[in-house]
């Protein structure tokens, strides 16, 4: 258990998140306008997310669909009987004057959902519900010295609001939850989970206890839209909450800020008030009602889970869990390993995936999306490795060439000759050559030193512009040397 | 024929003339135009648009001559001020919408144009619907176009919320009338001016496009001066919608053909609890008459009970406050509509809805807005949606052994201006009758049966199955034969 | 169940709706009224009554995942009191 030590004692920091992921659909919730990011201000509002006098909402069979896959995902109860409510608040991005949203019957009940902790540990984290609801539209600040500007293209897209249970317990924990879900999300293809653009914010819940103590009163720290700032606001909060409590103070329930450039967590001004959502049914709508046939339909097309696939990758490739764990994060790379991986020697895979690939692609700032060096050229070179064609040393001399041009291995090998030279006489002739330009060493190895044989190996490979098979040398010269 | 005699005929005679080519669609409009604007001091409508009635009666006539013509090819009606035009002013009678131009159009006016009907202006209501006297407008008052016969300088309303649209198609101002009916709002004024409302089954017609009240209630509807004209334009404006989600997807069947005149062996049920302590005696006696009538014609009749109906009133009183409250929550002085300026978003937003709204909505606001908040929604708003459920089982109990049910419409006749604004309860009480269907979404008619003492039309109201217009509309046809009310009210306004 | 003048006060702020304390001491008594008149609902057994949220019976329809509307900021901002540059704005809000 990861404790915070105070002045007065350990405490233990209690956790819970609600995300809010953006469903992946082409139009919105309960409108036909496009989600599409990044349009001009209000040019994809209908008369409909514009709150017009007399509009309707009528709700998007896709947007019901990625709920009920992203609940089975989690592992969670889809709820065949569910109800979408208006929480009724004022707010200058919220046209109608309330959100439809789902709050005591939600689409999905609780779900569990595996974390992978630094440590290689994991645990398991409940899932409390999710439900669907309306995005908001965005308020601008700073185009105006007197007036907030609002732009209503993203009011109406649809939301998962996925609660977790407050089971997290350090900000690493709530990393992990976070890096999880979202790799789930996007293997489900429910969210892209693209937290710069805003398509996955959270909610932070903190409060800090004595350990085993009841919980505590919990601060809720809105709209988090970065992993970094997740860590850092909840370890900020921890500590502001436990030096409050130290010093002999009660916490407040409240919704804070987190202030990016300063650090620290603030009362957010404009949640200050008292809030009463007034939800009831909306009655606009009618309850969603889901047919179980298609609810198992859905389930059929669910793919293999980054949990599943690790297990799979560990049990018939034989890769380390912790390799296995990187590799299956994202959907892209677990495939291209498991192409380049497929009829070879897996450990060899994930070590030239991991290691040669993930570093150039680093190095280049590309993704495995957009990687010069194909699967199917990964595996060609293994392949030429494995049949003695060229030298482990070599075969990175190929890759460079190849993450450089694209080319597949046998065309690299032979249009610059890197094909290894195995050939006895020819080997023995450069053995020979390196003894005869070197009496001396040969004087000092005979003398007992030992160690001077690795240099002479090492000649022997720069005469051969590293051609010559390592093996071969090292047998030959040991010979040559007892003569 | 003289302008004055176009203006007497109703919807289904003009049909028949246009189509007889007696007149065209251009004269019979102008005709119309004419008596609008000559009736300026009933204040029925908000907004006039002669121009746009006369280029549309011209299109009209030009698909008439080409052998196009719709259900309501070149027939001038009024519109309420609920139902969004496209380019016209839309106001719900409420200043927060005093300057309000959609960009499109309502369902059920969209398809009255499509039939072919001409809008002659926009008619003046309760703002938001909220009102049963027509008296919230912020455009002020509608005179109801009757008069007491011994005491014609009261000023009497016209009942409400579609008070403009009652007062028009009673003044011969339009043939025909769009209202809205949330709680009474069609059958009520209908009542009080002396013509025929008809309250469709929620879900009959679109909601898309009408300015919400209450949106588990609010029904559009037709209001005219016969049952066949009711029934014609219900035929127009019904339908299935896939904007709107609480549209039943039903065939519309042709309303008209179901007037057969014939209800020999129909059951007609009169609830018990409708004989409310202190029912003036012409509206009990008026009531017997109807029953007798429809007993002359063949039908049974017999008592039934609605055990839950003394909470229907109580339980509208918290439902639809609640909804409006929501619903009213985006008339915030942003995207459309007026705006008070103020030192920061909350000061804006309280002074554009506290200048912006009048008392009675501002009253139901309050009341919705508490009902719903946290430790009051179990006790009230939750509780009122349950006795909802036992009032809508009270009908389908009912409708086990009847075929429709036979009620007054309302418990007076057209009061004066000002009797009941002092006393908002005094007021809700006014919708005692209608209230019910409109709780279990039930559709109801009223028709003018007969005048009480002073001269006023007193009406009666039938109450049907869910998505059964058709035998309400049949039953109606009888009682309407039967009474032969022909009964109008002096045009007075033509000489003030 | 009685309202007092700093409840409806407090209603009145939630609804966002600046009223004058005359029209607030006003309203003390009229809702109130209404408040006492609805107490007649206790009187009902609603034990395992279920509540009437729409007179439709059927389930919610759903619609195909189409881009169907929008494009037309012109239309979304015809009526805004104050838009500019594409935005519609209200005064500055600090967060
Ligand atoms: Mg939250
Ligand atoms: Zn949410």
């Amino acid at each position: 258990m990861s404790v915070i030590r105070g002045a007065t004692g350990d405490w233990e920091v209690v956790i819970g998140l609600e995300v809010h992921a953006q469903v992946i659909s082409n139009s919105k919730l309960f409108s036909g306008s496009s989600t599409t990011f990044g349009a001009e201000p209000n040019t994809q509002v209908s008369l409909v997310d514009a709150a017009m006098p007399g509009m309707l909402p009528v709700i998007n069979r896709k947007c019901v669909e990625q709920a009920i896959r992203t609940g089975l995902g989690l592992n969670a109860r889809i709820n065949l009987y569910s109800v979408f409510d208006r929480k009724n608040y004022f707010y200058a991005d919220l046209p109608q004057g309330y959100q439809i949203s789902q709050y005591k019957q939600p689409i999905v009940g609780e779900g569990s959902l595996t974390i992978d902790l630094p440590d290689g540990s994991t645990r398991e984290i409940g899932i409390e519900r999710l439900h669907l609801e309306q995005d908001a539209g965005k308020s601008i600040h700073d185009l105006h010295p007197a007036k907030t500007f609002v732009d209503l293209n993203r009011s109406g897209v649809a939301l998962m609001e996925i609660v977790s249970k407050p089971d997290l317990r350090s900000a690493d924990e709530a990393s992990a939850y976070v890096t999880k879900l979202r790799s789930i999300l996007r293997y489900l293809g429910t969210c892209d989970g693209n937290m710069q653009e805003g398509s996955m914010r959270a909610d932070v819940n903190v409060s800090v206890r004595r350990p085993g103590a009841p919980y505590g009163t919990r601060c809720e720290i809105k709209n988090m839209n970065s992993m970094r700032f997740i860590r850092q606001a909840i370890e900020f909060e921890a500590r502001r909450q436990i030096d409050i409590l130290e010093d002999g103070g009660t916490i407040d329930q409240e919704t804070r800020l987190f202030d990016t450039k300063r650090g620290v967590t603030r009362t957010m001004r404009s949640k200050e008030e008292a809030h009463d959502y007034r939800y009831f049914p909306d009655p606009d709508l009618l309850p969603l009602e889901l047919d179980p046939a298609w609810v198992e339909e859905i389930r059929a097309t669910l793919p293999e889970l980054p949990d599943a696939k690790r297990e799979r990758f560990i049990r018939e490739y034989g890769i380390k869990p912790y390799d296995a764990g990187v590799l299956v994060s994202e959907q892209i790379s677990a495939d291209f390993f498991e192409a380049v991986a497929r009829g070879r020697d897996g450990k060899l895979a994930a070590n030239w995936v991991m290691g040669e690939l993930f570093g150039a692609l680093n190095k280049a700032g590309r993704s495995i999306a957009d990687s010069p060096v194909s699967a199917e050229n990964l595996g060609g070179l293994i392949d030429r490795i494995a049949d003695n064609t060229i030298s482990g040393r070599i075969a990175k001399q190929v890759f460079e060439e190849m993450f450089e041009t694209g080319a597949d291995a046998d065309t690299i090998i032979e249009e610059k000759g890197l094909r290894q030279v195995t050939d006895t006489g020819a080997i023995a002739e450069l053995v020979d050559q390196v003894i005869r330009d070197n009496p001396d060493k040969i004087a000092e190895i005979k003398a007992g030193k030992e160690k001077l044989k690795g240099w002479f190996v090492g000649q022997v490979m720069k005469a051969s512009k590293g051609k010559a098979n390592p093996q071969m040398v090292n047998q030959i010269l040991a010979e040559k040397l007892k003569d | 024929m003289s302008t004055a005699d176009l203006t007497e005929l109703g919807l289904a005679e003009a049909r028949d003339g246009l189509k007889a080519g007696d007149f065209s669609a251009r004269e019979l409009v102008d005709a119309h135009i004419e008596a609008m604007e000559a009736a300026q001091v009933l204040n029925a409508f908000i907004t006039e648009t002669p121009d746009l009635a006369r280029e549309r009666a011209a299109a009209a006539d030009k698909r008439i001559a080409a052998g196009e013509a719709g259900l309501l090819e070149g027939l001038p009606i009024g519109i309420k001020d609920l139902f969004c035009t496209d380019g016209v002013r839309t106001t719900a009678g409420s200043r927060i919408l005093d300057n309000f131009i959609p960009v499109y159009e309502s369902t059920v006016t969209a398809k009255l144009r499509e039939a072919g009907a001409v809008m002659l202006g926009k008619l003046n209501l309760d703002e938001f619907a909220m009102g049963s006297s027509n008296e919230t407008s912020y455009f002020g008052p509608v005179r109801n176009p009757w008069r007491r016969a011994g005491d014609p300088a009261a000023e009497l309303v016209p009942g409400g919320s579609s008070g403009g649209s009652a007062a028009a198609v009673a003044a011969r101002l339009a043939l025909a009338a769009t209202g809205t009916d949330t709680g009474g709002s069609i059958r009520q004024p209908a009542a009080f001016t002396g013509i025929v409302g008809l309250k469709p089954t929620y879900g009959r017609c679109s909601r898309w496009g009408i300015i919400a009240f209450a949106s588990s209630l609010d029904q559009a509807g037709p209001m005219g001066r016969s049952v066949r004209d009711v029934a014609l334009m219900l035929r127009a404006m019904a339908g299935f919608d896939e904007k709107d989600s609480t549209s039943v997807d039903a065939p519309v069947p042709d309303y008209e053909a179901a007037l057969t005149g014939d209800v020999r062996g129909l059951k007609v049920g009169v609830p018990v609890e409708y004989r409310a302590d202190g029912m003036p005696e012409e509206i009990s006696a008026l009531w017997q008459q109807g029953m007798e009538w429809l007993r002359a014609a063949g039908a049974e009749v017999r008592e039934i009970s609605l055990p839950h109906t003394k909470y229907a009133l109580p339980t509208y009183y918290i439902v639809a406050p609640a909804e409006a409250s929501s619903n009213l929550a985006r008339y915030d002085g942003v995207r459309y509509g007026h705006r008070e300026d103020g030192g920061n978003l909350i000061e804006m937003y309280e002074n554009t809805r506290g200048s912006g709204f009048g008392d009675e909505v501002q009253r139901r606001i309050m009341i919705g807005t508490y009902v719903l908040s946290a430790g009051y929604y179990d006790a009230y708003y939750l509780k009122a949606q349950k006795v909802r459920t036992l009032i809508a089982r009270d009908f389908s109990d009912a409708f086990g052994d009847v075929d429709v049910i036979l009620t007054p419409t309302a418990p007076s006749a057209a009061f004066a201006r000002g009797e009941k604004t002092d006393d908002p309860l005094s007021m809700y009480l006014n919708d005692v009758f209608t209230v019910p269907a409109s709780l279990a979404g039930l559709p109801g008619i009223s028709l003018p049966c007969g005048l009480n003492g002073e001269g006023l039309p007193l009406g009666l109201q039938l109450i049907g199955r869910a998505f059964d217009e058709e035998t309400v509309l049949r039953v109606a046809g009888v009682l309407e034969e039967a009474a032969a009310f022909d009964a109008r009210p002096a045009q007075w306004w033509r000489e003030a | 169940m009685s309202l007092d003048k700093a409840t409806v006060t407090k209603i009145a702020h939630l609804a966002r709706m600046k009223l004058s304390e005359d029209r607030l001491d006003h309203m003390v008594g009229e809702l109130n009224n209404i408040l006492d008149w609805v107490e007649t609902l206790k009187q009902v057994d609603t034990e395992d009554v279920p509540p009437m949220t729409s007179a439709v019976r059927h389930s919610l329809r759903m619609r195909e995942d189409k881009v169907t509307d929008g494009g037309y900021v012109d239309r979304i901002l015809a009526n805004a009191p104050d838009a500019e540059d594409g935005f519609f704005t209200v005064p500055k809000v600090v967060e």
